[in-house]
């Protein structure tokens, strides 16, 4: 909680408020059988009738200002730990959302979500409840403590003696139940894996039949959840009849010695029954903190999951500006490194030029860096070594904000998002309508459209379960282009659409985005022959740079990729 | 047992709660329907649900044999200076260790069988939404965030569980001492109780209105908190094209729109449902109150005594505590039932049909494919294929082309009976050898194909498990031969664990062909006799594809296979090629045939060339 501490400071002031009502309100609640004794044990002997009907109502004022003050507390400490966990939430999704690829991979999505939504929650538990039972419970122990010094001190410091050993007890137990709380929440991760690998996968577990042993697999996590929660549980269970215990046994040490002191004169033994009467309080108030305890475990593991992700460092930050120099290209790689693993090199000494408007083509074996390039010009990553630039200014010292305007993407990994078809191509920008239409007919996604009902409007299921690869595709083209990019970038983006549909998606990007510089990869000659420049990659290296004609004159490889696919076209014509 | 509400005013609400927007099923559950399907699952564990009562009872007991001994030794110590009966202090000291001893040993284990029962009871609720998750039929996937189902596994889950763990055994207890203090109060003085026969009533149609009032609220906070995850689980999933369009801000926004309305809706399902507790206590010091004006006054008019007064007074506060309690619990219940309804929702969201009773296991597969006189339509009255019949021999390929959209992956759709045609039997349907596949045991029929699908699909987990996924008990060296086979082995080997290296599907130093080429190899190690392919190499290289050609003519051999492709260079050979437009087939017929017919297959076939000049 240490951590999070910055998030309750703007609320203490509030949670102080909450907290003194509170106290307040249970000060009224301890008031009202005091008044009840006054009327028993004064009034009614002495046969004061108006003075009774005035306790009387002072008991049911007391109880009235008991409510308000309860109602009013809990209401506030509802909205402080929600405010709270607000906040918390917000951050926590920002950082989420701005984690560097890598940072996400070692996370990992579903280890992310449960912290955002069932450890913040722990949090937001353990910050409602404290304010509600922790008033009570400490202000009755000091104060049980208190009367029962100024009652007898030797007596109460033979209470008190044992108090250490139930802050040992709680420490340990603490101690020991913070890891496993910790671990109950990343077998929670697993929990939400599995459920969420079910339902992305469920057509292939369906179609392997394995949904028998998709449910062990679930069985399993299923259990350890339940075991670690068990022990968990068991742990911080040992508290609470320790406390009672350890307490328990003081006072029938007080008895003993309560029977020596009375003996031998040095307290009367009306003492000892009052002090029974206040040790049923201490025992109260002292379950009340070790229940606080076991609370605080639970949150404090959790809060110690956010404050981890709150605390990873920034990656891919931003470098000083430095001035180009020369006349720069658009997009230049400049002797270009880079490892995903660091075994190995995904890309070796890649280096380009590419003039603004104009379009690079990059072709080559499943695995051997293209997507990669793409990734790198999208700092995705930062290269290992090398530089690349875009105006001449090394990306790295381009704000993040200003580099990501730039870009207008669309990637092999389809996200689509559940909502309408506009709502997709918009993709959360501020874009006038004219605009996404303009972009679904570019991208030849109108035809589809059309046909629907609600046309722009039409439902897009979850992942876009309602539309087939091809209007999924074209739907994420358009998207690229409605923000009319300065780069536009094209990730095998239209491998699941027909020829012709292809075809007319190319001849618009070259008539429509003249001053669009395009990045290309794709699997088919034909949609690269036009390109300004084409790479062709194996395993990370270029092994063949230039326009279509010059490479098939000069690189052997496109030249026998390009005879497989045009080939096998003749051959058929 | 030691009370853990009596610290604190409100007792507060935990967990979240079920969803309006959209409920998993229609099934709609009042509240005695609810208590018993809870109580079924407790039912499941009657021993421990017996040893918890019984445990409770005694340690009940225990806890009025406590103060007993004190003051039996406070009597001793009573006689004053110098006269103490230490024999009866000490006697009473050594049975007070014994008994507190004896009493946190019963409570502990008392926790102890509490916690194992509540985490028996919530797991097996996980363990029966899960099994019915991977019961439903596809079509439901797509109408609900993933995230919104797994808010239920886990947190509504939960809240049910806590609830259960404490609260239904506090009432119980909460109960009995109730009716004790009730009936002893009776026995002193019955006129008093006149006052209670207010309170309670007021008590109980309080409570009730409340929990009508709150339950509603509780709802909403827990459909608010799926809809939340729903939400954080989509965009985390697509962080990468959030971030690639620098969105970040905007998606915030939108969080925050959606942790606004969790937030609000928690905070006010929290602000009424803790107004319970201060409530039920307010009237119970009323009725304190009241009780002792009255008492006092009846005892002035000589028609009670003063030492029933004060034990009338006693009981009564001792009577207010558990009602206070009950009162809490069920207001604390109001968010367990909301979480149960949605974890119940999902337990019942309709399963894909049953086989049929006389459902027949398909062995011996030939692997002959027919399809007479289909009609399907996902939504009705939107028909996706109308009457299209086909024959697929034994051994022989069937290429499905169209346009995008045309209805190509439906037909795959239903071959793998994800969804049921809209024949009617007498009329037509799907048949593999000869029998309606709706006769068929849905296991069986899917374990007759292969499927490689473009929409590829990676668990977490290692490259080897992720290949040997559909072969328990692969070998490395099988495994290794289909990835030599796919082409796929050379990246595998420059991994930093080889094959030991742990793979995600959202991992992103792997590509998407690379992921296509691991679900070929998958694929590889089946041995089905009849193949589906969908785009299975669409995002391949045409050169590795040609690569792998080998190994995919080998997968091929000797069985039926259907294969998807937007190259058509790739469906030449097929036996039969089927062309679908708007879910109707525009044409049929081999290559040759088809090309010499100079219709809708040439011209596609043809614009595949004209590379956009």
């Amino acid at each position: 909680m240490v951590q999070l501490e910055r998030y309750l400071r703007p609320h203490w002031w509030y949670i102080f408020l909450t907290m003194a009502i509170k106290l307040l309100a249970t000060g009224m609640e301890l008031f009202i059988p005091d008044l009840m004794e006054v009327i028993l044990d004064e009034k009614v002997p002495a046969g004061e009738l108006s003075q009774i009907y005035l306790y009387g109502g002072l008991m049911l004022l007391c109880a009235a200002a008991c409510l308000g003050g309860n109602i009013l507390a809990n209401r506030m400490s509802a909205v402080s730990s929600g405010r709270i966990t607000r906040a918390i939430r917000h951050d926590l999704f920002w950082r989420l959302e701005t984690l560097s690829a890598r940072q996400m991979d070692r996370l990992t999505v579903p280890s992310a979500e449960s912290r955002l939504t069932s450890d913040t929650y722990n949090i937001n538990q353990l910050l409602a409840r404290f304010q509600r039972i922790g008033v009570r419970a400490p202000i009755l122990l000091v104060g049980g403590v208190i009367m029962t010094m100024r009652m007898d001190a030797p007596l109460a410091l033979v209470l008190l003696s044992l108090l250490p050993i139930i802050a040992v007890v709680v420490y340990f137990v603490t101690k020991t139940s913070v890891p496993l709380y910790t671990r109950q929440q990343s077998v929670l991760d697993s929990v939400v894996r599995v459920v969420q690998e079910n339902i992305t996968g469920i057509r292939v577990i369906k179609a392997l039949s394995k949904t028998e042993y998709e449910k062990e697999r679930f069985h399993g996590v299923n259990e350890e959840l339940a075991a670690v929660d068990q022990k968990a549980g068991i742990i911080t269970a040992i508290t609470n009849p320790t406390a009672s215990l350890t307490l328990n046994l003081g006072l029938t040490l007080v008895v003993v010695v309560g029977a020596f002191r009375v003996n031998s004169g040095a307290c009367l033994s009306g003492v000892v029954v009052a002090f029974l009467q206040y040790f049923t309080m201490i025992l109260n108030a002292m379950l009340g903190i070790t229940r606080i305890f076991v609370m605080w475990s639970k949150g404090e593991a959790s809060a110690k999951r956010v404050a981890q992700v709150l605390a990873e460092p920034a990656d891919l930050t931003a470098l000083p500006p430095v001035e180009p120099e020369g006349t720069p290209a658009h997009i230049e790689f400049r002797d270009v490194c880079f490892s995903y693993t660091g075994v190995g090199e995904n890309i070796s000494h890649l280096s380009f030029r590419l003039e603004r408007g104009q379009t690079l083509g990059i072709l080559g074996p499943t695995g051997s860096g293209k997507s990669t390039i793409l990734a790198l010009l999208l700092r995705q990553y930062d290269p290992d070594s090398g530089e690349i630039l875009i105006d001449g200014r090394d990306i790295r010292t381009i704000p993040y904000e200003k580099l990501r305007e730039k870009f207008g993407v669309a990637f092999q990994n389809d996200f689509i998002t559940e909502g309408t078809v506009a709502g997709n191509i918009r993709f959360f920008r501020d874009l006038p309508e004219e605009a996404l239409t303009r972009a679904a007919e570019d991208a030849q996604a109108m035809e589809f459209i059309r046909e629907k009902e609600s046309g722009m409007d039409a439902e897009v299921m979850v992942r876009g379960n309602n539309l087939s690869g091809g209007q999924k595709q074209r739907l994420l083209i358009a998207r690229a282009l409605a923000g009319d990019p300065e780069i536009l970038i094209l990730d095998d983006a239209s491998s699941a659409l027909d020829y012709a549909t292809d075809a007319r998606l190319r001849r618009c990007l070259r008539e429509h985005y003249q001053d669009t510089t395009t990045l290309l990869v794709a699997q088919r000659v034909s949609a690269l022959r036009h390109a300004d420049r084409i790479l062709v990659l194996s395993d990370g290296v270029v092994i063949g740079s230039g326009r279509h004609e010059e490479l098939m004159r000069s690189c052997q490889e496109y030249r026998l990729i390009a005879q497989t696919q045009m080939g096998e076209g003749k051959e058929g014509a | 047992m030691p009370n853990p509400n009596m610290i604190g005013g409100g007792r507060m609400t935990r967990g979240e709660t079920s969803g309006d927007r959209r409920h998993f099923s229609d099934v709609k559950l009042n509240a005695p329907k609810l208590l018993s399907r809870l109580w079924r699952y407790m039912g499941k564990n009657r021993r421990l649900v017996i040893l918890a009562l019984v445990l409770s009872l005694s340690s009940s007991m225990l806890s009025l044999y406590g103060p007993k001994l004190s003051g039996q030794a406070i009597n001793a110590i009573d006689l004053g200076a110098g006269k103490v009966d230490f024999d009866t202090v000490f006697r009473c000291a050594v049975l007070m260790t014994v008994f507190y001893l004896a009493s946190a040993g019963l409570t502990y284990l008392l926790n102890v069988v509490m916690i194992r029962l509540s985490r028996t009871v919530s797991k097996q609720m996980r363990h029966d939404v899960f099994e019915n998750l991977t019961a439903l039929p596809v079509a439901f996937f797509d109408r609900f965030q993933t995230g919104d189902i797994i808010s239920t596994i886990t947190y509504d889950v939960d809240t049910v569980n806590q609830s259960l763990s404490s609260d239904l055994l506090q009432i119980l207890q909460s109960t009995v001492t109730v009716v004790v203090s009730f009936v002893m109060m009776l026995t002193i003085a019955p006129r008093l109780v006149i006052i209670f026969v207010f309170t309670i009533p007021v008590t109980v149609l309080f409570t009730r209105w409340l929990a009508g009032l709150v339950r509603p609220l509780f709802r909403r906070r827990s459909a608010k908190l799926g809809e939340l995850n729903g939400f954080v689980e989509e965009m985390l999933s697509g962080q990468k094209t959030v971030r690639a369009y620098g969105r970040e801000k905007a998606v915030l926004e939108k969080f925050d729109e959606k942790n606004g309305a969790a937030v609000d809706a928690y905070t006010v399902a929290e602000a009424y449902g803790t107004i319970t507790g201060p409530s039920v206590n307010f009237i119970n010091n009323v009725s304190l109150s009241l009780v002792c004006v009255f008492g006092s006054v009846l005892f002035l008019q000589g028609k009670l005594l003063i030492g029933d007064l004060s034990s009338f007074v006693q009981y009564s506060r001792k009577f207010s505590g558990p009602i206070n309690e009950v009162a809490n619990i069920l207001s604390e219940l109001q968010s367990a039932f909301a979480a149960a309804e949605r974890v119940f929702s999902l337990i019942d969201a309709k399963p894909e049909a049953k086989d049929a009773l006389d459902a027949v296991e398909l062995t011996q597969v030939r692997g002959d494919v027919e399809l007479k006189h289909v009609d399907f339509s996902y939504d009705p009255g939107k028909p996706i294929i109308k009457d299209l019949s086909l024959h697929a021999q034994a051994g022989s390929l069937t290429a499905i082309v169209g346009p995008t959209g045309a209805g190509k992956t439906t037909i795959i759709n239903l071959l793998m009976r994800f969804y049921d045609v809209d024949t009617p039997e007498d009329r037509g349907g799907v048949y593999v050898d000869g029998t309606d596949v709706r006769q068929l045991t849905r296991s069986s029929l899917r374990r007759a194909y292969t499927m490689v699908l473009q929409d590829t699909w990676l668990f977490h987990g290692t490259v080897y498990e992720n290949i040997a996924y559909g072969k328990p008990g692969a070998t490395m060296e099988d495994v290794v031969k289909a990835a030599k086979a796919a082409h796929i082995h050379s990246y595998i080997s420059r991994l930093p664990q080889g094959y030991d290296t742990v793979l995600s599907d959202n991992g992103s130093s792997i590509s998407k062909g690379q992921k296509q080429l691991l679900t070929i190899a998958r694929a590889m190690l089946l041995d089905a006799h009849m193949l589906i392919l969908d785009e299975a190499t669409s995002n391949v290289d045409t050169r590795t594809e040609m690569r792998i050609q080998a190994a995919m003519r080998e997968l091929m051999k000797g069985k039926t296979c259907f294969v998807i492709a937007h190259r058509l260079s790739t469906i030449q050979s097929a036996d039969h090629i089927l062309v679908l437009n708007g879910g109707q087939v525009v044409e049929q017929g081999t290559h040759e045939s088809l090309m010499a017919e100079k219709g809708f297959y040439y011209r596609l076939y043809q614009s595949q060339f004209d590379s956009g000049q």
